[in-house]
């Protein structure tokens, strides 16, 4: 599979489809405050795949978040142009519904008619081959076919950003791997921008274009990989793995500072930097 | 051409794996099924009526007074055949639906009121399950008081009995509703109302189910206790037939109205149990071997 995505050339572009400007979230109040993001700066092109990732603590879900529009930051600015869908690690598809139906639904919910919706959902399903699976129940499929359907859902809602928040955790090696393919496949169809949270440096490596490391509590970029090996890649390709490998190296480095955090409770002032 | 080809060939990869991975499932036959839920209700029936035999048969009570299946039994099919009971069980089941739907309406009012309205919930969520313990019998002098001896005063108290479980069982069920499903709900674009119609009621339905089922147990138990009580005149009833056959001492006659009394009971909710069954199963609730 030769993969082309059609990329927006980002000369003729005004704006970048995301764009994190010394973007800070903090929780709670006072004392107690976590700070989730400090200082984030990102900017994600039009048809970009960036992978976020960190070990526990970086934030990258709170960032997620930011851009989807569920939260807003403390300080900083988030621009989004354009609508986003938001994927998570449980596929949430919707039991009392047929597959069909679950991706039919962003449909119905922004006003299409009936015959619009059910064509549109069986080519959505088509293009995750699920072809033919659509009048079954969620609890019917697989978790790799639950999680392909929310995908279909996904596209449903027409949008031009896709958010994925650990989509593939919960997935088996081999189901994953298949994923991984049928993402790009359907990330070169779509031109979607597309945003991916993961905890797997190697599944970064294999799908994006750019790993952006972050490191925890607080969360900041650590470190911005770009990713050039040529698609369509392989996860076990050398190329991969080591790249994936001095990402690990530099995600342990980062976790290794957090070792005196149990000692030395409550929070000490950090004197790492970047 | 060698696109092509990999992408057929991930389509196949994809399918193979759906193909291990869905689970298959086997239905047995619909005649096995059904036997295999019936032979252990006629058994339980068998064991009932032989327990009532064998209490006759050592002479605890009169045969007057406790008489066994083998003169209730003919009295209840006698019973059947008369146009007096089907009226009785006419205006009773009437009676039973024209209350529970009411009841319906109430409770599904209130139970969406009080589920979206948080100051609603913290004034009368409690009261709603206090009065969902309150037994209906005890809203009977009340009744009579306001509406007399009349139709009203029976359905005054058949919706109070009914009610207060429907609302509950909507009100439980908006608050178990998986925040999961509602994030997911608000992110493909169901807000407000919308993701009310469209996530949560939907989400809630199981348990609205149980709560209807409840309702109409209360609603039941409720009609029977008032027309023993509020005697209408010219209406008969089951309850009347109850009433009566105590009045003139046929203990048959008695007993086999309470058997249609509960056999009644028994199939209208055989029917709410089996579109419990049906939606948890369709929703992947509950194993589909059990």
């Amino acid at each position: 599979m030769t993969i082309t995505a059609p990329r927006v050339d980002t000369t003729s572009v005004q704006h970048h489809a995301i764009s994190l400007r010394g973007v800070s979230k903090a929780f709670g109040h006072g004392g107690n405050a976590v700070v989730a993001l400090e200082g984030i700066n990102l900017d994600v092109t039009w048809g970009e795949f960036v992978c976020l990732v960190g070990a526990s603590g970086c934030g990258k879900s709170t960032s997620l978040n930011l851009i989807a529009g569920l939260d807003r930051p403390t300080i900083g600015e988030v621009t989004v142009h354009g609508r986003t869908a938001l994927m998570f690690q449980e596929a949430a598809l919707f039991p009392w519904l047929t597959v069909r139906d679950n991706v039919a639904l962003p449909m119905r919910l922004a006003g299409k008619g009936k015959a619009e919706r059910h064509r549109r959902a069986d080519e959505l399903l088509e293009q995750v081959h699920l072809g033919g699976q659509g009048g079954r129940r969620p609890h019917e499929l697989s978790g790799g076919m639950r999680q392909r359907a929310a995908l279909a859902r996904a596209l449903a809602q027409d949008v031009e950003i896709l958010l994925m928040d650990e989509p593939f955790g919960a997935l088996d090696a081999m189901t994953r791997d298949l994923l991984h393919d049928e993402l790009e496949q359907v990330w070169a169809n779509t031109g979607l921008t597309i945003v991916f949270v993961t905890h797997n440096v190697r599944e970064a490596a294999r799908l994006s274009d750019r790993i952006v490391l972050l490191t925890s509590l607080p969360g900041k970029v650590a470190e911005v990989f770009p990713v050039t090996i040529a698609r369509p890649r392989r996860i076990d390709s050398t190329e991969v793995m080591g790249l994936a490998a001095a990402v690990t190296d530099r995600l342990r480095a980062e976790v290794r500072r957090h070792s005196d955090d149990m000692a030395m409770t409550p929070h000490s002032d950090e004197p790492h930097g970047n | 051409m060698a696109t092509e080809l990999e992408d057929h060939k991930l389509a196949e990869e994809i399918a193979g794996l759906d193909a291990l991975e869905a689970h298959l499932e086997t239905h047995p036959g619909r005649g096995r099924q059904i036997w295999s839920t019936v032979w252990p209700k006629v058994a339980a029936v068998t064991l009932a009526l032989g327990i009532w035999q064998v209490v006759v048969w050592s002479g605890w009570k009169d045969d007057y007074v406790l008489p066994g299946p083998d003169k209730v039994l003919p009295a209840l099919a006698d019973l059947v055949g008369t146009g007096d009971f089907w009226k009785a069980v006419g205006t009773t089941m009437r009676r039973a639906v024209t209350g529970y739907l009411l009841a319906l309406v109430i409770g599904s009012a209130i139970g969406v009121a009080v589920s979206r309205v948080r100051l609603l919930r913290t004034a009368v969520g409690s009261l709603i399950t206090g009065l969902q313990t309150m037994p209906s019998i005890a809203w009977f002098p009340l009744a009579i008081l306001l509406f007399g001896l009349t139709e009203r005063a029976i359905m005054f108290v058949v919706v109070l009995g009914a009610a207060p479980s429907i609302a509950n069982g909507l009100i439980a069920g908006v608050d178990h509703v998986p925040p999961l499903m509602v994030r997911a709900g608000r992110m493909i674009g169901a807000k407000g109302i919308r993701l009310y119609r469209h996530v949560v009621l939907p989400a809630a339905l199981p348990t609205y189910v149980a709560g209807l089922k409840q309702g109409w147990a209360f609603a039941w138990r409720s009609l029977m206790a008032g027309e023993l009580l509020a005697v209408v005149a010219e209406r008969p009833s089951i309850g009347v037939q109850l009433q009566f056959a105590r009045d003139f001492s046929r203990a048959d006659d008695m007993l086999a109205v309470m058997i249609v009394i509960l056999v009644i009971g028994i199939v209208v909710d055989t029917i709410f149990g089996r579109a419990d069954v049906t939606i948890r199963r369709r929703w992947g609730l509950i194993d589909t071997s059990i």
